[in-house]
C-alpha cells in the first residue's frame, strides 16, 4: 500500500500495472515522447465506398477481436441507441474480453451494460463515471478488473499517452455523408457538439460513423472529417431525441438552489476578478444554470463582457451570448437542444475538441484560461476536497466530468452545493471518494454561507475583496458543523478490501480508489 | 425607535415539511413563521405540531424572530395548536382571521394559562394578529389595543378582498383604505404594521413596486410567500445610502444647533422640525438593525 499526498491509501500495483499516487495538481510532467496513436495509413481509390450495409459488416471490416478496446461518445446521453446496438452485434459475433471506453457516463438500460459484462463481452471499463444499474453492480463487485474513471481532460491525455489505445471508435452522428464527413449538429436526432469524439477519430485504429440521416456529400457542417473515417453505417435510429435533450433545460424554482446560485454569481462579481474580458464555465446542473442567469445580469449591470464561455453549453449561456454579454462560446458538448442549434447559427459559437478543452499534457488547454469555474458536488470536506462520484451509501451517482480540470485551471473555482441533501450532510470531515483536490478549490458556496479556502493560490485577493461585500463568509468547519447539527453524523460506509474503481486525476496519477461496498 | 429589531420580512415554513423548516433558517427573512394552518393538510396537524416543537427544541434559529401560525380561533384545531405552540416557546403566535378585541383577550388568557402550566414567563409570548375581513379592519384599533401581548397587526389581503366582494389586483386600490386604516390603528396603539403579501412569486418588478408602496405608506414589513421574495422586500425596507446620508446631516445639524443653543435649526434652507428628526432617527435605527456599517456614534442617538 502507498499513500498519496491527500492521504488516500492505494495499492502500489493493480493487475500488474504500477499505480502512480497523486502528488499535486501539477506535480507530474509528461515523459519526453511522441503522442501515441493507432491511426493507420489507408488508401481509398476513387469509386471505392466506405458504406457498410450493417453494424456487423463494419465490425467485421474493422477486424475487431477479443481483448480490443472500443469507444463511443456520450452525447446522446440517456437517449443513446448506438452502444446497445453495437454491443449486441459484438456479442452475436462471439467477441469477448473487450475494454469499453466511452467518453463519459453512460447509463443505458435496455440492453444493460451489466449483461455484457456478465456475458464476458466487456471485461474492462474506462469512463468518466458510471451510474444506475451498472454503477450499482460495479460497487457490488461485478468486475474482476477495476473500472478506471477519468475526468474529461484525462481521457485525451490517456489516449495520447498510450494508456487508452482505442482499436475501434464507433461514433454516432446525427448526419453524415457516405464518405464519413459527420456532425451532431443537424438531423432529426441532433446531439450538438461531437467534441469528445475528435480525439477518438484522430487516434483509433479504425473509425466507424453510425448515422440515421445520410446526407448528400459533403456533409456540412463537418465535425468529424472523412480523412479520419474508415466506414459508414446507416441504422434506423441512433438515439431517442426525447431523451437527448429537448428545448431549453428548465430553470430551477427551488429557492435553496437559487440562493446558492445567486451567492456564487455574487462571489464571482465581488472577487476582484470580475472585469471586462473575464471567462467562465458553469455547467448544466440546476444551480449552474441559475448561476449563469445571475452572472449574465451582473455582467450587464457592470457594463462588461465576458471573453468566452467554455465547456458544456446550455440555453442559459446561449441567451447570455445573444444579449451580447459573451464574445465567443467554446463548446465541447451541448446539454440541450437550444445549445445544439446555436452552433449552427453563429460563427462565434465554436465546437471544440475535448483535448483542447481540458487535456493537461497538450501544451496548454483552455481551462487554464478560465477566470471562473462554477462546479457542482455531492460532498465537500473540511480540506475542500470534492466528491462528485459517490452518494451517501457509496453508490455511484455521477461522473467526474470536467470538474477536476476546471478547478485546476480557473483563477476562481467555486464549488456549489446544498449543505444537506435529504437526510445526508454534504459538508463533511472527509469525503467518501476524493475526486477534485481541495488545493484547487477556491471557495465553497452553500445556503449557510461561503467558505474561502486559505490554501488556494488566490485566497488573499478573494478574502480582501469579498470581505468588503455583503456576502456571508464563514469557515468550512462552520459549514460542516451546521450540517452535522442538522442531521448528525451518518454511519460510515463499510467496504471490503476489493478495489472496484480507480479514480484518476488529470495527469494519470491515482487520486483515490473506491472499494466494494459491504451489503448487509 | 432606537434599538428597533427588524421585522421587514416574514416567511412561512410549513410544519408539514421537515426539509422546508430546516431550509428556512438559511434565508434572510427577519421573521420565520412555522405554519400549522394553510400549508398543513387536515390529517397532518398532529404531526406538524410535533415537528415544529422538535425543530424549535433542536434547531431554533438564533437570529430570527420566531413565530408559529396557529389555525383560526373557531377551528377544531385551535386549542391543540395553542397548547403545542406556546410550549414550543416562539417569540410570537400568528393568529389568523382576528375580528374583535374580545377574541384577542380570549386568546391571551388561554396563552397565559399554558404559560403558567409550562413554566414560561407570563406575557412573554406575543401575538401577531392577522386581519382578514372588513370587520377585522374596522376593529383594527381596538384589536391593536386589546392586550399588551399584541405586537403587530398583519393585513391579510386575499380574504379581506373576498369579504369586500372586491377583485384583488397587483396595483392594490381595493386594499388602499384597509392598509391605511390598519396602519393608523397600529401607530395609535404603538404596535408594528405588517403589510399584505404579494402573491405573484414570478413578478419581481411587481413585488419591488408593491414593497416600495408598503414602505412609503409606513409599514414596518411585509409577509413573503416565497424565499425569492425575501431579499427584494428586505431591500425595500432597508434605508438607502442617500436616506442614511440625509439622516446623518439632519442629526449633525441638530447637534450643532444644541451646541450653539439655537432654538430653531435649519438645513439646506429648510427648518428641521420634530418629524424630520424622528424620521432621521428611524432611518438610523433601521440601518443599524440591518447591519449597515456607519462610522461615528449615530446609533446611540
Amino acid at each position: 500500500m502507498s499513500v498519496n499526498s491527500l492521504g488516500r491509501e492505494l495499492p502500489e500495483t493493480i493487475g500488474g500495472h504500477k499505480l502512480v499516487p497523486y502528488a499535486g495538481p501539477f506535480a507530474l510532467t509528461p515523459p519526453d515522447s511522441c503522442v501515441s496513436s493507432k491511426r493507420k495509413l489507408a488508401l481509398l481509390r476513387p469509386g471505392e465506398s466506405k458504406m457498410k450495409a450493417s453494424i456487423k459488416d463494419a465490425i467485421l471490416a474493422c477486424g475487431l477481436r477479443d481483448g480490443m478496446t472500443i469507444s463511443f461518445h456520450h452525447s446522446f446521453r440517456e437517449g443513446d441507441m448506438i452502444i446497445g446496438q453495437v454491443l449486441t452485434v459484438i456479442r452475436e459475433l462471439g467477441i469477448k474480453g473487450l475494454r469499453f471506453a466511452p467518453s463519459a457516463v453512460i447509463n443505458i438500460r435496455n440492453p444493460s451494460i451489466v449483461d455484457f459484462v456478465k456475458d464476458g463481452v466487456i471485461d474492462r471499463i474506462e469512463a468518466s463515471g458510471i451510474r444506475g444499474q451498472l454503477g450499482d453492480a460495479v460497487v457490488d463487485g461485478l468486475m474482476d478488473n477495476p473500472v478506471i474513471l477519468r475526468p474529461h481532460g484525462a481521457r485525451p491525455r490517456a489516449i495520447e499517452s498510450g494508456a487508452l489505445d482505442i482499436d475501434v471508435a464507433f461514433i454516432g452522428a446525427s448526419s453524415a455523408d457516405e464518405y464519413g464527413n459527420a456532425t451532431g449538429l443537424i438531423g432529426p436526432n441532433a446531439c450538438g457538439s461531437l467534441g469528445y469524439s475528435f480525439i477518438d477519430a484522430k487516434s483509433a485504429g479504425k473509425v466507424v460513423i453510425i448515422t440515421d440521416c445520410l446526407v448528400d456529400y459533403p456533409c456540412v457542417p463537418t465535425s468529424i472529417s472523412q480523412q479520419d473515417v474508415d466506414y459508414v453505417v446507416v441504422v434506423e435510429q441512433i438515439g431517442d431525441s426525447e431523451k437527448i435533450g429537448k428545448g431549453a433545460a428548465r430553470v430551477t424554482k427551488n429557492p435553496r438552489d437559487l440562493l446558492i446560485a445567486d451567492w456564487a454569481a455574487q462571489l464571482a462579481a465581488y472577487s476582484g476578478f470580475f472585469e471586462n474580458g473575464y471567462s467562465f464555465q458553469t455547467g448544466a446542473g440546476a444551480i449552474s444554470i441559475a448561476c449563469t442567469n445571475y452572472l449574465a445580469n451582473l455582467t450587464a449591470e457592470r457594463g462588461i463582457r465576458a471573453s468566452f464561455a467554455l465547456g458544456g453549453l446550455t440555453a442559459a449561456i446561449v441567451e447570455m451570448f445573444q444579449r451580447g454579454l459573451i464574445r465567443t462560446i467554446q463548446c465541447s458538448q451541448c446539454f440541450d437542444a437550444v445549445a445544439a442549434r446555436s452552433l449552427t447559427t453563429d460563427p462565434n459559437i465554436v465546437e471544440i475538441d475535448n483535448s483542447v478543452y481540458a487535456n493537461i499534457f497538450n501544451k496548454g488547454s483552455m481551462v487554464n484560461k478560465l477566470t471562473f469555474g462554477i462546479l457542482g458536488a455531492l460532498e465537500v470536506d473540511t480540506d475542500f476536497n470534492v466528491n462528485i462520484l459517490t452518494g451517501s451509501s457509496g453508490e455511484m451517482m455521477g461522473g467526474l466530468g470536467g470538474g477536476p480540470d476546471v478547478a485546476a485551471g480557473a483563477e476562481v473555482s467555486i464549488v456549489t452545493l446544498p449543505i444537506v441533501r435529504g437526510r445526508t450532510p454534504s459538508v463533511v470531515k472527509r469525503v467518501f471518494t476524493l475526486c477534485t483536490p481541495g488545493e484547487t478549490v477556491a471557495a465553497v458556496v452553500t445556503e449557510a454561507g461561503i467558505a474561502l479556502n486559505p490554501k488556494h493560490r488566490n485566497y488573499g485577493i478573494l478574502k480582501e475583496n469579498l470581505e468588503k461585500s455583503r456576502l456571508k463568509l464563514v469557515d468550512i468547519e462552520y459549514l460542516q458543523k451546521v450540517a452535522e447539527n442538522l442531521l448528525g453524523v451518518p454511519k460510515p460506509i463499510e467496504c471490503t478490501d476489493k478495489i472496484v474503481t480507480l479514480v484518476e486525476y488529470r495527469d494519470g496519477s491515482i487520486i483515490d480508489v473506491i472499494r466494494q461496498v459491504k451489503r448487509l | 425607535m432606537p434599538g428597533k429589531k427588524l421585522k421587514r420580512t416574514s416567511l412561512y415554513a410549513s410544519g408539514a415539511s421537515v426539509v422546508n423548516m430546516l431550509q428556512a433558517v438559511f434565508y434572510n427573512q427577519d421573521c420565520i413563521v412555522y405554519d400549522l394552518e394553510d400549508s398543513v393538510p387536515l390529517d397532518g396537524k398532529d404531526a406538524a405540531r410535533f415537528l415544529i416543537s422538535n425543530v424549535l427544541r433542536r434547531h431554533r434559529p438564533e437570529d430570527k424572530h420566531i413565530q408559529i401560525r396557529v389555525n383560526g380561533i373557531y377551528s377544531i384545531y385551535f386549542e391543540e395548536d395553542l397548547e403545542a405552540a406556546v410550549r414550543a416557546r416562539p417569540d410570537a403566535l400568528r393568529v389568523p382571521k382576528v375580528e374583535t378585541a374580545e377574541e384577542v383577550r380570549t386568546i391571551s388568557r388561554k396563552v397565559a394559562a399554558i404559560e403558567r402550566k409550562a413554566g414560561i414567563e407570563e406575557g412573554s409570548i406575543k401575538l401577531w394578529c392577522t386581519l382578514e375581513s372588513h370587520i377585522g379592519v374596522l376593529n383594527a384599533k381596538s384589536i391593536a389595543e386589546a392586550d399588551p401581548r399584541v405586537e403587530a397587526l398583519i393585513l391579510g389581503a386575499e380574504d379581506f378582498t373576498a369579504s369586500m366582494r372586491a377583485r384583488r389586483t397587483k396595483e392594490g386600490p381595493e386594499i388602499f383604505y384597509a392598509r391605511n386604516a390598519m396602519l393608523m390603528a397600529c401607530r395609535a396603539a404603538g404596535v408594528d404594521a405588517i403589510d399584505a403579501l404579494f402573491p405573484d412569486v414570478n413578478d419581481v418588478e411587481g413585488l419591488k413596486e408593491d414593497a416600495k408602496k408598503s414602505k412609503t405608506l409606513g409599514f414596518d414589513g411585509k409577509t413573503a410567500i416565497h424565499p425569492r421574495q425575501v431579499d427584494i422586500i428586505n431591500d425595500a425596507f432597508t434605508p438607502t445610502q442617500k436616506e442614511i446620508n440625509y439622516a446623518i446631516r439632519v442629526l449633525d445639524a441638530i447637534e450643532e444647533g444644541k451646541r450653539q443653543n439655537k432654538g430653531a435649526v435649519s438645513l439646506d434652507g429648510s427648518m428641521i422640525d420634530k418629524p424630520i428628526v424622528i424620521r432621521a432617527q428611524t432611518v438610523m435605527a433601521l440601518a443599524k438593525a440591518a447591519g449597515i456599517k456607519i462610522g461615528g456614534d449615530y446609533y446611540e442617538r
